[in-house]
């Protein structure tokens, strides 16, 4: 056991009073770090009530994800172009298989993406993100034709084999129709 | 941070909450959780789109999608699975 230091100044049991502000003082400061302050903003305060603490704050994330600016944005885009993909890369350089699989997909059905629009959300990750909330699709790539949500790689592969796809790009005038007697 | 979906947990939740009879997947990403490739055969999917069969499991597995990386799914109903398994027999 050390002996006592000479040289710091003798302590001096707390008075009571000064034991119940400490007292107080930490209360405070542990309510405050584990409650949530209830909020103002009314809107706030009813989603706060009904999601778990553990959800709510993804929920203000996922709610900040898609800006008011960043809708916007993607509603002129679909509406604007004929076909609209989002993907990881670029028609020249896909940057994920199935990225890659949707552009070739495309191009083997005739569409030059060259004269569409198409979005790299890896250079972007409030894109990436907000594309995801924006058409409730969980996963890149997406293809909207004329303004309508047609899906990902899988459903794109799908409309591929059954000729449904063929269908709907040259219904909606985004490839010349086959002639007959062209098919091989 | 999120704890890796397995296959198990993923067959088990796609039996539960889509009804599947019959389920396969496969795990793209060498044993670690982060891509799959599903098929499902489901009575759900009657009369479905396509979008809305993808639309339907997305939602249903919204959680566990969230935390991997690549997810892809064949939809299949009852019907269309065993006609698709006697034209390969």
């Amino acid at each position: 056991m050390t002996s006592p230091r000479r040289d710091l100044p003798k302590t001096v049991p707390l008075q009571n009073d000064d034991k119940k502000t400490l007292f107080a003082m930490n209360l405070l400061r542990i309510a405050a770090r584990n409650s949530a302050t209830p909020p103002t903003n009314p809107l706030l305060a009813s989603s706060l009530a009904r999601a778990r603490p553990s959800v709510a704050p993804s929920l203000f994330v996922r709610a900040r994800l898609l800006s008011n600016s960043l809708r916007s944005k993607l509603d002129k885009a679909v509406k604007n172009n004929d076909l609209v993909l989002f993907m990881k890369g670029t028609p020249d350089q896909p940057l994920c298989g199935f990225s890659r699989a949707a552009v070739q997909i495309l191009g083997v059905q005739g569409v030059d993406l060259t004269k569409h629009k198409t979005f790299n959300v890896l250079e972007d990750d409030e894109l990436r993100e907000g594309i995801k909330e924006y058409s409730s699709w969980p996963t890149i790539p997406q293809v909207y034709i004329k303004g309508e949500f047609i899906g990902g790689t899988d459903i794109l592969l799908n409309m591929h084999q059954s000729g449904d796809l063929e269908e709907l790009l040259s219904s909606k005038g985004l490839i010349e129709p086959e002639e007959e007697g062209e098919r091989a | 941070m999120s704890e890796i979906v397995t296959q198990e947990h993923l067959t088990a939740a796609l039996k539960e909450r889509l009804q599947a009879e019959h389920v396969e997947i496969i795990d793209n990403s060498g044993g670690c959780g982060s891509a799959y490739e599903v098929i499902i055969v489901s009575s759900l999917f009657e009369g479905k789109s396509l979008l809305e069969r993808h639309r339907l499991v997305n939602e249903k597995l919204k959680d566990e999608i969230a935390k991997i990386h690549a997810f892809s799914q064949k939809s299949y109903t009852p019907t269309q699975w065993s006609s698709m398994n006697q034209t390969q027999k």
